[in-house]
């Protein structure tokens, strides 16, 4: 594999004069990487948007992402969303952007006016982006919208943000009832250029002379932050988010050392500023677990010592919060490998927080693809590297991400089980599967885009869809689409398996074929099967042509269809591609009880 | 700080924004002359030596560079 490292200059962080003075150098060296994946995005402007493009083109770059842009012209944001252009029409966008600020609101309130009259401004601003975000759902595509900065002048002082008048006051009004449609809408995500300027500070935000030179409606140190901020949005929706959250202990959970210091000993707690910061540290990392983040402990200790220090009576994190504890004397990235193999990630997805750079940098080298941020080694600068590097970045907030930490532990508790049977089909039956295995339905297309885009192991094809996509299939009836719940005895594991069929000429050919890892050798994927079969023959299909496209991450599934009993057809190169007559097909799976249609 | 030395400072600000390892540039080195040199990259251009050496330039003061050596007096100018 090409040895590639990211560019810290892109990372929190920022080098903002690196970034603005070699971007050229830097974009060349970035497009040397293998695998990248490509997405079309289009800019649609209220100002100038040149360094922009160009910068964002860095940042996903250094995510794996190879943009082709399209620009509309000077502040025609509007007129190319309502009206489109030949180019705009068939350059099928998987992303659109708008970038509007402040400078593109039309009319701000009078002072003379009155609250109705206000309100209509209000509306009348309001339907302008709710049709321009209308127009755009022809592309089925994700559309990301900034929200609105404030005013740099406020001649009204303090009342601006109090009084009805106020420009201030008018700006949060209109970012609440963005907010709002960004709930109400699929697809639409608020880019929080409101938080982005004052993370920055207002006046370095906005730079009136480039304003009046240029037409840009930041400063150019700001555009560098802009874009990262994009970016992560878009690693989001690319399912490029991490899942878990590696902690090391010592001097990271907590102050001092567990085994020499004792439990008395270390810090944690609000007794000392020292306790205090070790203290915010761990509730952050327990809120991250509980929206759904996975943590692994990773700790040269004694297990015993390492496990006692979470039982420290001011302990804001548990030892049962940690979905994989490893404290022994093992190198460290051998342990994070281990971490991943026991939640069954990709080891992509991990991030990895330790204060002593030696380990760090052991981990980094080793394991490349594992986020290491810098963090230093001082615990109240720990925060800010995980937040702003946007490696938990969420789209939205499912409830399967929220429960999936206790689909990890009930999965733990089966692992226990199946060490105590005599055969693997034993341990099977007594988890007294059921599975509702039926046809797409409308309040699972989130679930269902999610999966499409984030599952990457068990994935025969690695097609990617939008929402947009999956309900057009939904609705087709040239599709065969099956989604999977899988249920036990220790609880529900959620929607987890998803097939999509195109049936041409009595053949169907599966598109897509994928299988959510928590629920591995459970043989979810016969019922799956035997589902689609039966749908097939419903649909007087006789054959079915499955495709294996080999990614980085999908060498498990190489041999699905052999073991579906598929027929080999063609294998030019590592993609396969498979038949399978239908006529005699027999039901392949025993364990599980089956509601379908 | 000489006026070769802010020279050798400015050219290597040309060649990181236009990515040219050995470009050169002299007084008479104008917009003319260097095909990416657009308005949009001047902007660049400028904020690029405007951190580099701790200066501003006003707004009017900016339309009326010509070339490189009229960029470079006025730096001087600025930097006493």
């Amino acid at each position: 594999m090409e040895i590639y490292k990211k560019i810290t200059a892109l990372e929190y962080p920022l080098d903002v004069n690196i970034i603005l003075r070699k971007k050229k150098s830097i974009k060349k060296y970035l497009l040397l990487q293998d695998n990248l994946i490509e997405k079309n995005i289009v800019i649609l402007g209220g100002s100038t948007t040149s360094e922009v493009k160009n910068i964002l083109e860095l940042f996903l770059l250094n995510n794996g992402i190879k943009a082709n842009f399209y620009e509309s012209e000077y502040n025609k944001f509007y007129e190319d969303a309502l009206f489109g252009n030949d180019i705009l029409d068939k350059f099928n966008p998987d992303i659109v952007y708008i970038h509007t600020s402040n400078q593109n609101i039309i009319k701000y309130p009078g002072y003379k006016e009155s609250e109705s009259e206000i309100a209509t401004l209000l509306s009348n601003e309001m339907q302008r982006y709710k049709s321009i975000w209308s127009s755009l759902f022809k592309f089925d595509c994700a559309i990301i919208q900034n929200n609105f900065d404030y005013t740099l002048d406020r001649s009204l002082g303090n009342l601006d943000s109090s009084d009805i008048h106020g420009k201030t006051y008018f700006i949060n009004q209109l970012n609440s009832e963005f907010a709002k449609s960004s709930r109400e809408i699929k697809n639409l995500y608020i880019n929080d250029i409101n938080y982005l300027s004052s993370y920055l500070g207002l006046k370095d935000w906005f730079d009136k002379s480039l304003w009046h030179q240029a037409k840009y409606a930041l400063s150019l140190s700001a555009i560098p932050e802009l874009a990262f901020s994009i970016s992560k949005i878009i690693n989001s929706i690319s399912g490029k988010t991490k899942k878990c959250l590696v902690l090391d202990l010592d001097n990271t959970c907590w102050g001092g050392i567990i085994g020499d210091d004792g439990l008395g000993g270390i810090h944690i707690g609000t007794e000392t500023a020292v306790a205090e910061t070790f203290t915010s540290f761990q509730i952050y990392a327990k809120e991250l677990k509980q929206r759904g983040i996975t943590l692994a402990a990773c700790s040269k200790n004694d297990f015993k010592n390492a496990k006692e220090g979470f039982e420290h009576p001011e302990s804001i994190l548990k030892f049962d919060d940690f979905t994989s504890f490893k404290a022994n004397w093992d190198p460290k990235h051998q342990n994070i490998i281990d971490i991943a193999k026991e939640i069954n990630i990709g080891i992509d997805s991990l991030v990895f927080i330790d204060d002593n750079p030696v380990e760090r940098d052991i981990v980094f080298s080793q394991v490349p693809s594992v986020a290491v941020p810098d963090i230093g080694a001082d615990v109240i600068q720990f925060i800010e590297h995980i937040d702003r590097n946007g490696y938990f970045e969420p789209i939205s907030l499912l409830a399967d991400d929220i429960n999936r930490n206790q689909y990890y532990e009930d999965n733990k508790k089966r692992a226990v089980e199946q060490s105590t049977f005599k055969s693997y089909d034993e341990f099977l039956v007594s988890l007294d599967m059921t599975a509702e295995i039926k046809s797409f339905s409308s309040i699972y297309l989130d679930r269902i885009t999610q999966l499409t885009n984030k599952t990457n192991q068990f994935n025969l094809t690695t097609k990617r869809y939008t929402t947009g996509e999956i309900d057009t299939i939904t609705l087709s009836d040239e599709y065969i689409k099956v989604y999977g719940k899988l249920t036990d005895k220790y609880g529900s594991n959620g929607l987890v398996a998803v097939s999509i069929g195109r049936i041409e000429n009595r053949t169907c050919h599966i598109d897509l074929w994928l299988m959510s890892c928590r629920v591995l050798k459970r043989d979810m994927e016969f019922a799956m099967l035997d589902e689609l079969v039966n749908k097939c023959k419903d649909q007087d299909v006789s054959e079915i042509i499955g495709y294996y496209y080999k990614s980085s991450k999908n060498s498990m599934v190489s041999d699905l269809y052999e073991k579906f009993g598929f027929e080999l057809t063609d294998a030019n190169s590592e993609d396969t591609i498979w038949k399978l007559d239908i006529a005699n097909y027999e039901n392949k799976n025993k364990f599980i009880g089956v509601n379908n249609d | 700080m000489t006026r070769k030395e802010l020279f050798d400072g400015v050219q290597d600000i040309f060649r990181d924004i236009f990515d040219e390892d050995d470009m050169v540039i002299e007084d008479k080195t104008s917009s003319d002359d260097i095909e990416d040199w657009d308005s949009l990259n001047h902007i660049n251009l400028v904020s690029a030596i405007e951190k580099e050496f701790e200066i501003r330039f006003a707004l009017g003061e900016l339309m009326a560079l010509k070339d490189v050596g009229a960029m470079i007096d006025l730096m001087i100018e600025k930097l006493k």
